[in-house]
């Protein structure tokens, strides 16, 4: 199980940080232990008023695309009046990035906070069911653990929409929220074609709510705590904290809550490290952006902040590549992963993610032939906005991202060499690719 | 009312009538899948278009209000 | 047989007049089914360009309409028998021969539901005019069997040959359009086969 480090030097009690995770050990929290830290589920009593404080706060999603939560709900809530249908509420802990950690210990050592979440959300939109979406393949019994939360909850009757959980398969786009409603129809989780958007149609045709399992939990605290207490950290246009997934040179996984608007160097170097001042950082996971570390060194993890270095916030992964590692060889891993993790159903993608993944095989290997790096910019650029999802622009934007920072690296293998002296992979990719129909099911 | 082209990624099987007959909007890629022009549609080229979104055998290519 | 009659009158004419827009119909029929078929595919009529399969599919089903309306317009304007026009889209109206004048009614309806569903797919789900357009599989059969079952002449010489070759065509494209079907790579398996494909050829080229 990934350590939740409690003491870093971002944190501290004047932060009133951390608000989502347990303060004190590693222990998993019982409804009695959680209700004795946050207090009781304050449930507002009609559908809608949770909403105008989800705006004051300026609550964002937590799952990487940072759409305001409050707009999210408005429009279901709209939609569900419209149609005279009652919405459905999905939590979504699929977190089918490899390098992400954080909903997965939330949902072990917090379930109570996302699943106070996932009630509020429910009464702000009138929705009558709601499920809770996991990702099976982690190395604690999460699933055991929720249903003994949902079970301790309906013995003192807190929930008054029953809560489903539903499990995802190991694809890296069982979480996009298209794939996920198709998953939990009885399809594979691959993506629909949206319009209509899942929020106005989704799941059986209801509108429906998908929420990432942290903004859950953000959302059960803004609604005991109100807006402003939000707002006590953060920066004014991003406000509020979140959990991060940070890999230093180490390669340890650690979760840590973060204000938004934190400066990355006080994330990434650790006490007795030098700073970051060479080697490369990866911001925002595997559709995220590689940045030169000295560059990485004067950014703040906020989307204002990472927009002049073409980054993201993302799902919060930060990772620190050590200097003996090489970025290409790196890459060239993770994109063949994502190229094996193509739903396959659009041209674009289909085509171009295979031919991508093989030329950044032949660019992390030695003298690759001349043409080939022009080919990768020329195929990142046609996958880029033709799919029924983001899964080739996200793979593309960290193509591009290696190509532009390890330039001096693909220099030196043209010349046949390389900069690293370690040749142990890194960055973790899984090594089970779907090979039938049932592997997306 | 303004339109504009869309391109349905799933359906789309590549069969390239779309760009016999739009060319001014459509074009082929190198794998034979359309490269669409989402800008507003000219007038000019409506009827076109509603050829083009005719011809289309597996029903990807719509016009859309924008 | 009506050669018996001395001369040619008008009901002979019109009699004439409706086997001939018949046995057209029925040849322009089966080439909207063949056309329908390799639209499946996404196939190309060699020499024309991609837009023409769907084109000629759409035209000549109107044009098949078209020699179906002179069919059944020249069938009632023959007084020699009885055939009300309500019997053209109603099964089972007409007096005269109801089976197979019957069959004809039913494949009528069906060819309007997918002429109309077609005409106004921009309205329409998906899902509607995908099930709408399935029922040609069960209307070009029952319109066979109306031309079959409706005249003598069908059933000798050329014109039994030419029913048999229409019914032949359609079966052995149906077979194909299955077989080819079965033989589509599962979505599933599309991305490995093509990682193969990429990285496979990559290093031999580099050899």
């Amino acid at each position: 199980m990934t350590t939740a480090t409690q003491g870093t030097p971002t944190e501290g009690t004047a932060t009133g940080l951390p608000r989502l995770l347990p303060r004190h050990g590693q222990q998993p929290e019982d409804w009695y232990a959680h209700v004795a830290r946050v207090g009781r589920l304050p449930y507002r009593d009609a559908p809608g008023r949770l909403i105008s404080d989800l705006q004051a706060a300026g609550l964002t999603g937590r799952g990487g695309a940072a759409f305001p939560v409050h707009r999210k709900l408005a429009a279901v809530l709209e939609a569900a009046q419209a149609r005279r249908r009652p919405p459905v509420v999905i939590a979504n802990g699929a977190e089918s990035e490899p390098a992400s950690d954080k909903d997965a210990t939330l949902l072990w050592l917090a379930p109570h906070l996302v699943l106070d979440g996932l009630q509020l959300a429910a009464e702000a939109v009138g929705a009558e069911q709601a499920i809770l979406y996991t990702h099976a393949d982690r190395r604690n019994d999460v699933g055991r653990r929720l249903r003994q939360a949902i079970a301790q909850r309906q013995a003192v009757a807190v929930d008054r929409v029953p809560v489903e959980l539903a499990e995802a398969p190991p694809r890296f786009l069982a979480g996009q929220e298209t794939a996920l409603v198709n998953h939990l129809a009885g399809g594979p989780a691959i993506p629909t074609f949206t319009p209509p958007r899942i929020t106005e149609r989704g799941l059986a045709g209801a509108p429906t709510l998908v929420q990432n399992v942290e903004t859950l939990a953000h959302l059960a605290l803004i609604a005991r705590r109100g807006p402003r207490w939000f707002r006590q950290v953060g920066t004014e246009a991003e406000p509020g904290s979140m959990l991060c997934t940070i890999r230093r040179s180490d390669g340890v996984p650690r979760i840590t809550e973060v204000p938004l608007g934190v400066p990355l160097r006080a994330l990434l170097a650790g006490p007795g490290e030098q700073g970051l001042r060479e080697g490369a950082v990866l911001i925002g996971g595997y559709h995220g952006t590689w940045v030169p570390a000295a560059e990485a060194a004067k950014l703040t993890l906020d989307n204002h902040g990472l927009r002049r270095a073409g980054a993201r916030v993302g799902a919060g992964i930060l990772i620190t590549l050590p200097q003996d590692r090489c970025g290409l060889v790196e890459t060239a891993l993770v994109v063949r992963y994502l190229a094996l993790e193509s739903a396959g159903q659009c041209g674009p993608c289909l085509n171009g993610l295979p031919r991508i993944a093989a030329a950044l095989a032949e660019l992390a290997g030695a003298r690759p032939r001349r043409g080939t790096r022009a080919n990768v910019e020329r195929w990142a650029g046609l996958v880029t906005g033709r799919g029924a999802c983001h899964h080739p622009d996200g793979a593309a934007r960290f193509v591009r991202s290696a190509l532009t920072t390890f330039a001096a690296e693909l220099g030196r293998h043209e010349r046949g060499r390389c900069g690293a002296t370690d040749t142990t992979p890194f960055l973790p990719v899984p090594h089970d690719p779907a090979r039938t129909e049932q592997d997306w099911i | 009312m303004s339109e504009k082209l869309l391109v349905n990624p799933i359906e789309c099987e590549g069969h390239g009538a779309c760009a016999e007959l739009l060319p001014e909007m459509i074009t082929l890629d190198e794998w034979g899948y359309p490269v669409v022009d989402g800008r507003p549609l000219p007038a000019a080229l409506e009827r076109d278009a509603r050829a083009a979104v005719s011809a289309c055998p597996t029903l990807a290519l719509r016009l859309v209000r924008c | 047989m009506l050669e018996n009659v001395s001369g040619i009158n008008s009901s002979t004419a019109l009699w004439y007049a409706s086997r001939a827009t018949g046995v057209v119909a029925l040849l322009l029929l089966t080439a909207v089914v063949l056309l329908g078929l390799l639209v499946t595919r996404q196939g190309r009529l060699p020499g024309l360009p991609r837009f023409a399969v769907t084109g000629l599919h759409r035209n000549i089903s109107l044009l098949a309409v078209a020699f179906v309306a002179v069919h059944v317009l020249t069938a009632v304007a023959d007084t020699y028998v009885h055939i009300p026009l309500t019997a053209a889209v109603v099964p089972l109206a007409s007096e005269y021969e109801r089976l197979w004048i019957g069959l004809g009614a039913v494949s009528l309806d069906i060819t309007i539901a997918l002429i109309v569903t077609s005409l106004l797919r921009r309205h329409l789900s998906r899902r509607l005019w995908r099930a709408v357009h399935l029922l040609a599989y069960a209307s070009w059969p029952v319109a066979w069997l109306h031309s079959i079952t409706s005249s003598a002449d069908m059933r000798h010489g050329w014109m039994f040959l030419l029913a048999v070759a229409c019914a032949l065509l359609v079966v052995v494209a149906v077979g194909w359009r299955q077989s080819a079907a079965s033989r589509d790579v599962p979505r599933a398996e599309r991305v490995g086969l093509l990682m193969a494909a990429v990285h496979g050829r990559d290093r031999a080229s580099r050899r």
